[in-house]
């Protein structure tokens, strides 16, 4: 346990699901760029002292509560329900099976439904692979993935991400958090040349753009406050909720005193794909919401810049 | 040549639980059982599969969810093992399953002529999905005859439910059509439940029947309402009411693979055999059959 009793999450990441950056980044100048800024991200890890990269991907959907990966070694090769053309994805993961057992606990302990998998052979998810492969190629810091239960909505999902603060703040682990889910997320129906992606509609890139925005200024609560806005304006409802940024702000953090950077937004067969980093700052200058000190008790004149959370 | 026929259409869901509670060597996971009215109405109709003379399994799941159109399985050959995502504890299945290439690209071909978006599937480390697996091995144990996976595009998601209806009808068109032109005798399986709403819990014990029941008494009563018209032959009728159903019960209908089956049998006027329906893990689960031939069509239950 630390002293402040918080974690200490280096930053946060939020990238695309899709294999293209990994397998074609050559096919078109936009899969280039998101390889690119997948490639600046692994650098940054690189040069971080992370001791854990924690994933929470989208693209694995779990119906007993909330599933962990825990096999110390997974090691498979994968391919793409759509994009098995584009080539195999073979990996070879090391995660932090510390990391997932506590996990789990405090996510029970917090009311959650959680298990880890441990299984030889376990289909790790095209999202997870393809960021891990790009952001972590050399297993050089363990990582651990989480599911995305279909069935859950805001509450049980800022609870899990509550869990993984616990369990990050316990363990004294420093943290680099991703995200792997696109933005707008409707993808074309037929087969396309790649160098002629774009996303799929004006309306799905205004909104995507509107996003980016946000990430840009850092106003991490305020997308997590938008989430059910996102979800019926630019999600295909496959699934209740958009719920990525419920689970990276309870994370990471419920404020907006954060440091955005958008390093690529590119089309990936339709979809809105971005690489953005989070990551937490002192230097708000106090003009967002819910960076407030306290809204139960007046203290006087603000004074929350060292603080840059809500308690 | 002789004209190529659909010799049966099968209804037959595939949660992972039943490969599971019947412990075959196949399977990793160890059970003491249960959900034997679904087992035992697998095996009967398993049994009658043994009885009529057919060439291959064309299969449609909704497990192998493809957005960029309809995808066929492309290799002759599969081998590994088959892992599924929400329930691992249960279903760690190696296979070793031969595809009939040949009417797997001539439904394709069928399929694109239609005007459906196709795309065949040859990447040999491609992993084929626990929704193909489990109803093969629940119809046709000795994995004797060869199969052809056809995947769900979910149109329902990306359109309506009444766009999957009009789709999965033409691309179920199409295969009849390749069907007939190849000679070959054909059983076709739909792979998936009827109401599909789950638990979000497991019991400590998941083959313990003491805890298993349907998730609501809402669901309960949608299944038993199609399965009264699947009874009565009122296949077309089925598809009609099915963006209801659909929307009501979270039906795995929403994949398109019953309604691919009965558009390919031309929506059959006479009975479905019913060969049992029970709940898993709250899910609901009716194993039918539409034989067409007046001979050997029965009333099982």
């Amino acid at each position: 346990m630390n002293e402040t009793n918080e974690p200490e999450i280096l930053f946060g990441i939020y990238c695309p699901p899709h294999p293209q950056p990994l397998l074609s980044p050559d096919a078109s100048e936009g899969y280039g760029k998101l390889r690119a800024a997948f490639e600046e991200c692994r650098k940054r890890i690189e040069e971080s002292e992370a001791d854990i990269i924690l994933v929470y991907s989208t693209t694995w959907p779990s119906i007993i509560g909330h599933q962990i990966q825990a096999l110390e070694n997974a090691v498979w090769t994968h391919v793409d329900d759509d994009f098995h053309y584009l080539g195999s994805m073979p990996y070879d993961f090391h995660m932090d099976t510390e990391f997932a057992h506590a996990m789990k606990y405090n996510c029970e302990k917090r009311g959650l439904e959680a298990r880890t998998v441990e299984y030889e052979g376990f289909p790790i998810d095209t999202g997870s692979v393809v960021a891990l492969q790009l952001l972590n190629p050399d297993n050089r810091i363990p990582a651990c993935i989480l599911s995305s239960n279909m069935y859950a909505n805001r509450s049980e999902t800022i609870v899990l991400g509550k869990a993984a603060r616990d369990t990050l703040a316990q363990q004294g682990k420093k943290a680099v958090v991703v995200v792997v889910s696109s933005l707008s997320n409707r993808m074309f129906t037929e087969h396309i040349d790649p160098k002629e992606d774009r996303i799929h509609s004006q309306k799905d890139d205004d909104w995507n753009r509107k996003i980016l925005e946000f990430f840009d200024d850092g106003r991490l609560e305020d997308l997590s406050q938008l989430s059910r806005d996102i979800h019926g304006q630019i999600r295909v409802q496959k699934v209740v909720a958009y719920k990525p940024a419920w689970w990276l702000a309870a994370t990471m953090g419920q404020h907006n005193n954060y440091d955005g950077e958008v390093l690529a937004y590119e089309a990936l067969h339709g979809s809105g794909g971005a690489v953005i980093t989070l990551t937490p700052s002192t230097g708000s200058v106090g003009d967002k919401e819910f960076d407030e000190d306290d809204v139960e008790f007046y203290r006087g004149d603000r004074n929350v810049l060292d603080k840059g959370m809500l308690k | 040549m002789t004209k190529g026929q659909i010799v049966a259409g099968c209804l037959a869901p595939h949660p992972p639980h039943l490969v599971y509670a019947d412990n075959p060597p196949q399977n990793e996971a160890y059970s003491e059982g249960g959900w034997e009215t679904l087992r035992w109405g697998y095996q009967r109709l398993a049994r009658k599969l043994k009885d009529i003379d057919y060439d291959a399994i064309v299969i449609f799941t909704p497990h192998w969810q493809t957005y960029i159109g309809t995808h066929f399985l492309g290799l002759p050959e599969f081998s590994s093992k088959s892992v599924d995502p929400v329930f691992p504890n249960l279903f760690r299945y190696n296979y070793d399953l031969k595809v009939d290439v040949e009417l797997s690209e001539a439904m394709r071909d069928a399929a694109s002529q239609e005007g459906i978006i196709t795309k065949m599937m040859r990447n040999p480390h491609f992993r084929v999905d626990y929704g193909t697996i489990t109803s093969c091995h629940l119809l046709n144990p000795e994995w004797d005859k060869p199969i052809v996976t056809i995947s769900s595009n979910r149109n329902t998601h990306y359109y309506s439910p009444e766009v999957m209806i009009e789709q999965a009808t033409a691309l179920g068109r199409a295969c009849a059509k390749a069907i007939e032109e190849s000679g070959k005798r054909v059983v076709l399986v739909a792979s998936h439940s009827l109401s599909h709403r789950h638990f979000v819990e497991e019991a400590p014990l998941p083959e313990d029947m003491s805890k298993e029941h349907i998730y609501n008494h809402s669901q309960y009563v949608w299944d038993m309402k199609i399965v009264e018209m699947m009874r009565q032959g009122k296949s077309r009728e089925v598809i009609d009411i099915m963006p209801e159903f659909t929307e009501q019960t979270i039906a795995e209908t929403e994949g398109g693979g019953l309604i691919w089956m009965l558009g390919a049998m031309g929506f059959p006027d006479f009975p479905a055999e019913i060969y049992g329906y029970q709940s898993v893990i709250g899910t609901g689960n009716v194993i039918a059959c539409w034989d067409p031939n007046d001979d050997t069509r029965e009333y099982v239950l």
